[in-house]
C-alpha cells in the first residue's frame, strides 16, 4: 500500500518546517518553512484523493486552492521582507520586537 | 346660529306711530357679521408672524383685513338703511352656576352697524394714510399689528351682545392705545404718556367692571337686551341697583370718553404717532364710553335717570372748560385733542338729557372731521417737521391740499355751514326741546370757543409767513387721497338727519338708529328750529371773526398777538385748571405708601417663600453633588477603568513582539488539539 509512504513523507515534511518555523532567525527561511509545511499538506490530500478517488477530485482542487494562497502568501511576505530589510538593514525577526506595548 | 329677538312685536307696538319697525334679520350678512370681529385681530397676528418680511411690513394685510369688513359694513349699512336689520349671534362659553350665562358673539342693530362702518370707514383711511405716513419709519410691522388690533378690539366692543365682550373690547382697545401711544417708547415721555392713558383709563374701569358685576349678578344677565328689556319693563332686581350700578358703568365711560377729571390722558396720547390719533379720535378708543351711554340707553331713561343730572353737568364742564384748553396750546395735535374732549362733552350732554340720536349724529359727524383734521396735522407735521404751531405759517402755499381739507374740517368743527353746523343744531334743539336752557347757551359759548381756537390754529398754520425750519412739502400722494375722501363726508354728511328730510329709499339718520330691541324715548325735532340754528352758526362766525381780528397778520406780529393774556383765566389754562397736578399729586400721596408698604411685604413675606424654596433647593442640589454624584456615579467609573488598567497591565505583558513566540504558541495549541483528537475523543 502505497499511501504510508506518502503520510510519512508528508509528516517529514511538516516536522520540518515546524523546524525553521521555531529556530530560524532569518525572515526569508522562515517564510519558506511555512511553503514546506503547506506543501507537506499538498502531499496528504492528493495522496488520500488518488487513495479514495472522489468524483468531484475534492482533493487536487483543495492542493491547487493551496498552492494558489500560498503563491499570494509569498509574495506579500517577501514584499513585507524587502521593505524591512530596505528600512533596517536586516531581515533577523528578533529585532522586530517594536510593536508591543 | 342662533338669534336672540326680544319680543319684536312688543318694540314696534310701544314706539307706536313713531317707529314702524320692519327689521329684517339681514341673512348671510348679519349671520356672518361676526368676520368683522375677527379679521383684524387675525391680522394682528398674521403681522407679527409676518409682518417683517413684507413691502409695507405688513400694511397691506392691516388695510386687507379692513377692505374686507368694510365690504361687510357697507352691504350691513345699506340692509340697515332701507329697511332696518336686527340680528343676534351668540355661542355660550360658559356658566356660572345656573343662571350667569358667558356669551361671545355680535348684535347687528342700528346702532353697532352705525359702528361697524365707521370703524371700518375712518379705520381704512387712516390705514392707507398710515403707510405713506409711517414709511421708513423703525418698526413699522410692530406699528400695523397694534393698529389692528386697536380696530378690532373697537369692533368687538361695539360689536358685544353682553357687558362682558364689551369688557373684553374695552381692555383691548386699552392695551393697544398703550402700545401705540408709547409706540416712539426711546424718548421717556412717551412712556409716560402711554402709561398715563393707561392708568387713567384703568381706574375709570374699575367702575365699569364693577357696574358690570353689580348688574349682572342682580338681574342674572349681562346681555344688553336683557338689561335694557328689564329697565323698560321695571325690573325689581334691576331697579334696585340701577342707580349705583349705572353711576358706576358711567365712570367707566368717563374714562374712555376722557370726560372730565379723567380728560388728562387724552391730550398726552398725542404721543403716538398722528394716524393713531386720528383713529383714536375718530372711531376707536374715546367714542367708546358715548357708545356704552348708547348701547344702556334705557338703564339711564327708566331707572337711572336721576343720574342725568351729574351727567349733564360733567359733559358741560368738559364741553367749555377742556375746551378754552385748546386756546393756549401751541401744539397743534394738542389743539385737536382738547377739542375733540369738548365734542366729546357735546355727545355725553345730549345723551344724557336725552337726545340719543342728537349725540351719536355728532358722533357721527365728528368722526369724519376729527379724523380729517388729525390727518391734515398729521400732514403738516411731515411737512414741518414739527408739533408747534409758532413754528408754522404760511403752508397754504406749500402744502395746498392740506389746507384745503383743513378748511372743510375746521369748518365742519366750528359749526359752520357743514356737517357739524347739522349734529351741533340738533344738540343745541334737544337740549332747548328738553328745557335745559342754561346748558344751552353753555354749548352756544362751547360753540363760539371752538370756532375761536380753529380759526387760530388755521391761521398761524396756514396764513402769515413761514417761521420754521427748511422747505415745507406736499405730502404723498397716499396720504393726500384719504384726506380727499373724507373731506367729502366732512362736508356733506349733515345732511343725512336734517329735520324733517328723508333720502328716499334710504331714509334718514334717526330712522337708522331706530333699529333696536327696547323702545326709547328720543328727542329727535320735526323741522329744523331756524332761531336756534342762526344762534349757534352767529356763536361760531363770531368765534371765526374775533380769532380773524387776532390773529390775521403778517408773521411777525402774528406770534406776538398770540401771547396775548387774559389774566386769572389764562394762567390757569396753562396749567390746565391744576388737574394734572392734582391727579399726579394724589397719586404721589397714595403710590408712595403703598410702594413702601409693597416693598416691606416683598421683602419680609413673600420672600420668605422663594427663600424657603431657595434653601432647600440647595441642599438638595448639595446632597445630590456631593454623595450621589461625587461617590456614587464617579466611584463606578473610577472602579471600571482601574479594573481595565489592571488587567491591562497584566495582559499586556503577553505581547512579547516576538513572532517565534507567537509560532510557538499555535504550534502548542495545535499539539493540544491533536493530543485531544487522537487520544480523548
Amino acid at each position: 500500500m502505497l499511501l504510508n509512504q506518502f503520510l510519512v513523507l508528508a509528516a517529514a515534511l511538516f516536522a520540518m518546517g515546524v523546524y525553521g518555523l521555531l529556530v530560524r532567525r532569518n525572515m526569508v527561511l522562515i517564510l519558506l518553512s511555512v511553503e514546506l509545511m503547506l506543501n507537506a499538506v499538498n502531499i496528504n490530500l492528493i495522496a488520500f484523493e488518488s487513495y479514495l478517488v472522489t468524483p468531484e477530485a475534492v482533493g487536487q482542487i483543495f492542493a491547487i486552492f493551496v498552492i494558489t494562497v500560498a503563491a499570494a502568501e509569498v509574495g506579500i511576505g517577501l514584499a513585507i521582507v524587502l521593505m524591512i530589510f530596505r528600512n533596517r538593514k536586516s531581515a533577523n525577526v528578533d529585532d522586530l520586537s517594536l510593536m508591543r506595548w | 346660529m342662533v338669534s336672540g329677538l326680544y319680543n319684536l312685536a312688543l318694540v314696534t307696538a310701544q314706539e307706536g306711530e313713531h317707529f314702524e319697525l320692519h327689521a329684517g334679520d339681514g341673512g348671510f350678512w348679519a349671520d356672518t357679521a361676526g368676520i368683522m370681529l375677527v379679521l383684524p385681530v387675525l391680522a394682528f397676528l398674521l403681522i407679527l408672524v409676518v409682518g417683517k418680511r413684507m413691502k409695507h411690513k405688513g400694511g397691506e394685510i392691516a388695510v386687507a383685513a379692513l377692505a374686507i369688513n368694510l365690504v361687510w359694513a357697507s352691504v350691513l349699512f345699506y340692509l340697515n338703511a332701507t329697511g332696518g336689520v336686527l340680528d343676534q349671534t351668540t355661542f355660550e362659553i360658559g356658566r356660572i352656576g345656573s343662571g350667569l350665562v358667558f356669551e361671545l358673539g355680535w348684535v347687528v342693530d342700528g346702532l353697532s352697524i352705525l359702528m361697524f362702518w365707521l370703524v371700518n370707514f375712518v379705520g381704512l383711511l387712516v390705514f392707507i394714510y398710515a403707510l405713506g405716513y409711517m414709511k421708513g419709519d423703525k418698526r413699522v410691522d410692530w406699528f400695523f399689528a397694534a393698529f389692528s388690533l386697536f380696530a378690532g378690539a373697537m369692533l368687538i366692543l361695539v360689536g358685544a351682545p353682553n357687558l362682558i365682550q364689551l369688557i373684553i373690547g374695552w381692555e383691548g382697545v386699552g392695551l393697544a392705545s398703550y402700545f401705540l401711544i408709547g409706540f416712539y417708547w426711546e424718548d421717556l415721555a412717551n412712556v409716560k404718556a402711554g402709561n398715563k392713558a393707561f392708568m387713567v383709563n384703568k381706574l375709570a374701569d374699575v367702575g365699569l367692571v364693577l357696574g358690570a358685576i353689580l348688574v349682572g349678578v342682580a338681574l342674572g344677565s349681562w346681555d344688553f337686551g336683557d338689561i335694557n328689556l328689564a329697565a323698560f319693563e321695571g325690573n325689581a332686581e334691576l331697579a334696585a341697583v340701577a342707580g349705583v350700578g349705572g353711576l358706576l358703568l358711567f365712570i367707566g365711560a368717563m374714562g374712555k370718553s376722557a370726560q372730565f377729571p379723567f380728560h388728562i390722558w387724552l391730550p398726552d396720547a398725542m404721543a403716538g404717532p398722528t394716524p393713531v390719533s386720528a383713529l383714536m379720535h375718530a372711531a376707536t378708543m374715546v367714542t367708546a364710553g358715548i357708545y356704552l351711554m348708547a348701547r344702556l340707553f334705557p338703564l339711564y331713561e327708566y331707572m337711572a335717570s336721576d343720574l342725568r343730572t351729574t351727567m349733564i353737568v360733567i359733559g358741560t364742564i368738559t364741553l367749555l372748560g377742556v375746551g378754552l384748553l385748546a386756546i393756549v396750546a401751541d401744539d397743534i395735535k394738542k389743539v385737536l385733542a382738547y377739542s375733540t374732549v369738548s365734542q366729546l362733552g357735546y355727545m355725553m350732554t345730549a345723551m344724557a338729557a336725552g337726545g340719543y340720536t342728537a349725540g351719536l349724529f355728532h358722533l357721527f359727524t365728528h368722526a369724519a372731521f376729527k379724523a380729517l383734521l388729525f390727518l391734515c396735522a398729521g400732514s403738516v407735521i411731515h411737512a414741518v417737521h414739527s408739533n408747534n404751531m409758532s413754528e408754522m405759517g404760511g403752508l397754504r402755499k406749500y402744502t395746498p391740499v392740506t389746507f384745503w381739507t383743513w378748511i372743510v374740517g375746521a369748518l365742519a368743527l366750528s359749526g359752520i355751514g357743514l356737517s357739524g353746523f347739522w349734529s351741533k343744531d340738533e344738540i343745541l334743539g334737544t337740549l332747548s326741546h328738553e328745557g335745559y336752557e342754561a346748558v344751552m347757551w353753555i354749548s352756544v359759548a362751547g360753540a363760539f370757543v371752538t370756532a375761536f381756537y380753529m380759526a387760530r390754529a388755521t391761521f398761524l398754520t396756514f396764513f402769515g409767513t413761514y417761521k420754521g425750519h427748511g422747505e415745507p412739502h406736499e405730502s404723498p400722494r397716499i396720504m393726500t387721497v384719504p384726506l380727499i375722501i373724507l373731506a367729502v363726508p366732512s362736508a356733506l354728511v349733515g345732511i343725512v338727519n336734517i329735520p324733517g328730510l328723508s333720502l328716499g329709499r334710504l331714509r334718514n339718520y334717526t330712522e337708522w338708529l331706530s333699529v333696536r330691541l327696547v323702545p326709547m324715548g328720543d328727542h329727535h325735532p320735526e323741522a329744523i328750529d331756524w332761531g336756534l340754528a342762526m344762534i349757534g352758526l352767529a356763536a361760531a362766525l363770531l368765534g371765526v371773526l374775533v380769532g380773524y381780528a387776532i390773529y390775521f397778520k403778517d408773521a411777525e406780529t402774528q406770534l406776538e398777538r398770540d401771547s396775548f393774556e387774559i389774566p386769572l383765566l389764562f394762567p390757569l389754562l396753562r396749567k390746565k385748571y391744576y388737574i394734572d397736578d392734582l391727579a399726579l399729586g394724589i397719586v404721589a400721596l397714595f403710590t408712595g405708601p403703598i410702594a413702601r408698604f409693597v416693598n416691606w411685604t416683598n421683602t419680609y413675606v413673600i420672600d420668605i417663600i422663594p427663600n424657603a424654596i431657595g434653601g432647600s433647593v440647595k441642599a438638595l442640589g448639595g446632597f445630590v453633588y456631593g454623595v450621589l454624584d461625587q461617590k456614587g456615579v464617579d466611584g463606578v467609573f473610577n472602579g471600571l477603568s482601574a479594573a481595565t488598567d489592571g488587567a491591562g497591565s497584566v495582559v499586556r505583558k503577553w505581547q512579547t513582539g516576538r513572532v517565534q513566540q507567537y509560532a510557538a504558541a499555535v504550534v502548542a495549541g495545535a499539539l493540544i488539539l491533536v493530543a485531544l483528537f487522537v487520544f480523548v475523543i
